[in-house]
């Protein structure tokens, strides 16, 4: 479905270039849940921005159904971390769900099943009349993601979507995203700095170095589907991959495009035993 | 100015990446942006010598710009024109200080009394709207062409917005440094020097800067109204007698001074407020 | 609201007007100077000067001078302030031109235009245009330079282009911008439409106060002065409604800024 090619990011600034992505290559299945998690300044947004096309890779591609992603493409969905600044403050809230449906010129009534349905699904449903900045930020990020729901699109890309939300609501909006993706099928990548909720939510989560970014690790994470906050998190599987991801973290800390020796690219199922990992 | 929609950024990735955003490189010793600039007014120039010898706008009302720069370096020759110059900038100086004293002090003090502040709300909405130019025929009688009818103008317009400005900052002081302030047992002198006075400053200086402005405006035009000697009145003269690239040089000369008064207020406002962390964000007036 | 709030309410609003009021008229009620009759007189000759027909034939005309430039001033202001602030690069080319004259005080610009349009309705209505789209324009500018970055991504990754963007993200977003240099062109406007009268015109409130000083018909002067500070203040009132119901919105996000 998704598919990045080789990509490199340098930002060409007045005194000087800032690489920040290196050399990243991966495939995003139909349907998959995918998180990217990496230490802080380590491009995720920038490599965020390339594949929903807001911003021109340097070198490789981005391809959405084998299609070349040149621009932000139809089919694609994205939620911001600032939910604030992503919302239209002059418009109520259904309008805000609505108006990238307008474009699709689907006719009044399933507009108005979509918005209603998507407002709904995100625990909404009174809120239609309602401004953006009458809400509370969970709320508002609710919106945001509502709008991306009704917008039906095939690939929904968050980046970071939760950081700037308190923990008790955080915890409520993982659970809606695994909701959502379970009930529309929708492939979703979520980027997050968030080292538990990357285990949580993901099936895969790819392991990013720092800058000059390049894939440290594409993890799988072999955890039931059925996911709940409180058992999940409390099981032995999840501490194991947790350490696992942390430790990962870590040494990206230190390594990066440019320092670290092989970069560990295929699926590795890390096996179920306490035992130190090399990669 | 936080708010959807209006935070002022300029292309920079949001988000945690470091490096310099997408915008086009400045090279080189001068910002690509000053040469566009220089550019447009070379292009305004220009066009303006050009148009006039098309024919497209007869000459006799357009001079081309080559004529209203001779015509204006003969006017600086003549020491008429310096003492209007003088004239416009007196009526323009002490009425600016006379309405910033008046506002500031009014402004303080009504509005660091809860009581005023609401007994003369309604006052000052009624008053301020009312165009300055209603005393023009007042002034004339009182003062006929006398410098003090310009300045009755000029501080009653000048005025209106140093005030509000003012009251705005006295209303924007942070409850929770006032406590602090007199937590610490600082008097009324110390709480006014440390926290009202720092909290009102950039609004006081804002005032300033918008009473600068409207002060050339009303200074001109009371020259060119009622006659008061100055630049307004010289432009009335040159357009009675024909003297039509005088009157180009003449608009030339109040807008570089326009120019001048707003950078220079500008200067001073960033100048007092060099320490100012925060952005204020300018009251409407 | 109880009667109590009411009036106390009613009493800060009306009560140092009314005490201005009532001191102005004392003050002045047995005056025998010339130039400041008493306030009795003024609000006598009011009732005499300006009466429906005159209001017809001085005020309504220039109502519609002001009308005129005021909206041609709008849309001329706004279309150039859109153009120019969606393009950098013709932001930085013009910025200086535009800020020169703008500095240049409007009503200079009379003389300059009687030159090219003489004395009739097209001069005031041209000067009235030329003074009030400079803060509209360069407002606009602003209002469009500082939409939110975040908003136009979410814009771009909706597929949200062209006219639309325009329509739902750059003018909504750059509203409270251009309302305010709308308010400023407001004040100027007025200003104009009064001294370009007062320099050459037939008809209109300018013209006829200045025709009162000329011929020293001092009360009936005042009256005029009085009705246009009344009409400045209506036109502030009218302006600071419609500002109310269109940015109802921009209020209400302020106000929740301001108690979070």
């Amino acid at each position: 479905m998704l598919d990045v090619q080789d990509l490199q990011k340098i930002y060409t600034g007045r005194h000087r270039n800032v690489e920040a992505l290196r050399n990243l290559t991966f495939h995003i299945a139909e349907g998959e849940l995918v998180c990217l998690v990496g230490p802080s300044g380590c491009g995720k947004t920038t490599l965020l921005k390339c594949m929903a096309g807001l911003l021109a890779p340097t070198r490789g591609e981005v391809r959405l159904d084998g299609r070349p992603v040149a621009g932000p493409p139809p089919g694609m969905a994205v939620v911001f971390q600032e939910y604030g600044r992503s919302l239209f403050a002059w418009m109520n809230v259904r309008d805000n769900v609505a108006l990238p449906l307008r474009r699709k010129k689907l006719g009044k009534a399933r507009e108005r099943e979509l918005v209603d349905h998507a407002l709904e699904v995100v625990g909404l449903s009174d809120a239609h009349e309602a401004y953006p900045w009458q809400l509370s930020g969970g709320m508002q990020q609710r919106v945001a993601i509502a709008r991306a729901v009704a917008y039906e699109p095939k690939v929904l890309l968050m980046d970071e979507p939760f950081a700037a939300v308190d923990a008790q609501t955080r915890a409520e909006l993982e659970d809606l995203i695994r909701k959502l993706w379970h009930e529309l099928g929708v492939t979703v990548l979520f980027v997050t700095h968030d080292i538990d909720e990357a285990v949580y939510l993901g099936q895969r989560t790819l392991i990013l170095s720092k800058s000059p970014t390049v894939v440290q690790e594409d993890l799988t994470i072999d955890l039931p589907d059925e996911r709940d906050q409180l058992h999940t998190r409390s099981s032995p599987r999840f501490a194991e991959l947790r350490a696992h991801v942390y430790e990962q973290i870590q040494r990206a800390k230190h390594h990066s495009g440019d320092t670290a020796p092989d970069p560990v690219v295929e699926d590795r199922a890390i096996e179920p035993v306490l035992q130190k990992t090399e990669s | 100015m936080t708010s959807p929609g209006l935070a002022p950024v300029l292309a920079e990735p949001a988000g945690t990446d470091p490096g310099p955003g997408g915008a086009p490189a400045r090279r080189g010793p001068v910002p690509v942006a000053v040469l566009r600039g220089l550019a447009g007014l070379a292009g305004l120039v220009a066009v303006l010598e050009v148009l006039p010898h098309t024919g497209l706008v007869s000459a006799d009302y357009l001079p081309p710009a080559s004529e209203t720069v001779r015509t204006l370096g003969t006017l600086l020759a003549e020491p008429t024109f310096w003492t209007a110059l003088g004239d416009t900038l007196t009526g323009w100086g002490v009425g600016l200080a006379v309405a910033v004293v008046a506002g500031v002090a009014a402004g303080v003090v009504i509005g660091s009394v809860p009581v005023l502040r609401a007994v003369t709300a309604s006052t000052i909405e009624f008053l301020r709207p009312i165009p300055s130019v209603a005393l023009i025929p007042v002034a004339v009688l009182l003062y006929g062409t006398d410098l003090r009818s310009k300045l009755l103008l000029v501080v009653y317009a000048s005025f209106w917005q140093v005030i509000v400005q003012v009251l705005a900052g006295m209303q924007d002081v942070d409850p929770v440094a006032e406590d602090t302030a007199r937590s610490y047992l600082l008097g009324t002198w110390g709480r006014v020097r440390h926290v009202l006075w720092p909290t009102a400053l950039p609004y006081v200086m804002t005032g300033v800067r918008l009473a600068a402005t409207v002060a050339l405006i009303l200074t001109i035009t009371a020259e060119l109204v009622i006659g008061a000697p100055g630049l307004g009145h010289e432009i009335a003269v040159a357009q009675v007698s024909g003297a039509v690239p005088e009157v180009y040089a003449l608009v030339l000369v109040t807008g570089l001074l326009g120019v001048a008064v707003n950078l220079a207020a500008r200067a001073v406002e960033r100048r007092a407020l060099h320490w100012h962390q925060s952005v204020r964000r300018e009251v409407t007036a | 609201m109880t009667a109590l709030s009411v009036l106390r309410r009613g009493l800060l609003v009306l009560g140092l007007p009314a005490v201005l009021f009532t001191v102005w008229w004392f003050a002045t009620a047995g005056s025998t100077d010339f130039y400041f009759p008493p306030l009795a007189t003024i609000l006598e000759s009011f009732g005499k000067v300006w009466t429906a027909e005159r209001l017809l034939s001085d005020v309504v005309p220039s109502l519609l001078r002001l009308a005129a430039g005021y909206l041609l001033a709008v849309v001329v202001g706004v279309g150039l302030g859109l153009v120019v602030g969606m393009r950098r690069a013709v932001r930085d080319v013009l910025e200086p031109v535009l800020e020169l004259f703008r500095a240049i005080p409007p009503p200079v610009l009379i003389p300059v235009i009687m030159l090219f349009a003489g004395i009739g309705d097209t001069m005031k209505v041209l000067v009235i245009v030329s003074g009030c789209m400079w803060p509209i324009l360069l407002n606009t500018v602003e209002g469009v330079r500082a939409v939110d970055e975040v908003l136009g991504d979410t814009c771009r990754s909706y597929g949200i282009t062209g006219v639309a963007r325009l329509r739902h993200l750059v003018l909504r977003a750059a509203s409270p911008q251009i309302v305010t240099g709308m308010r400023q062109a407001l004040s100027i406007g007025i200003i104009l439409m009064v001294i370009s009268e007062m320099f050459a015109a037939s008809n209109g409130l300018g013209f006829t106060i200045v025709q009162f000083q000329r011929s020293f018909a001092i009360p009936e002067m005042w009256s005029g002065v009085l009705l246009l500070g009344i009409l400045g203040f209506l036109l502030s009132l009218l302006f600071r409604f419609a500002e109310n119901r269109a940015l109802a919105w921009y209020h209400g996000l302020r106000r929740a800024q301001r108690n979070p």
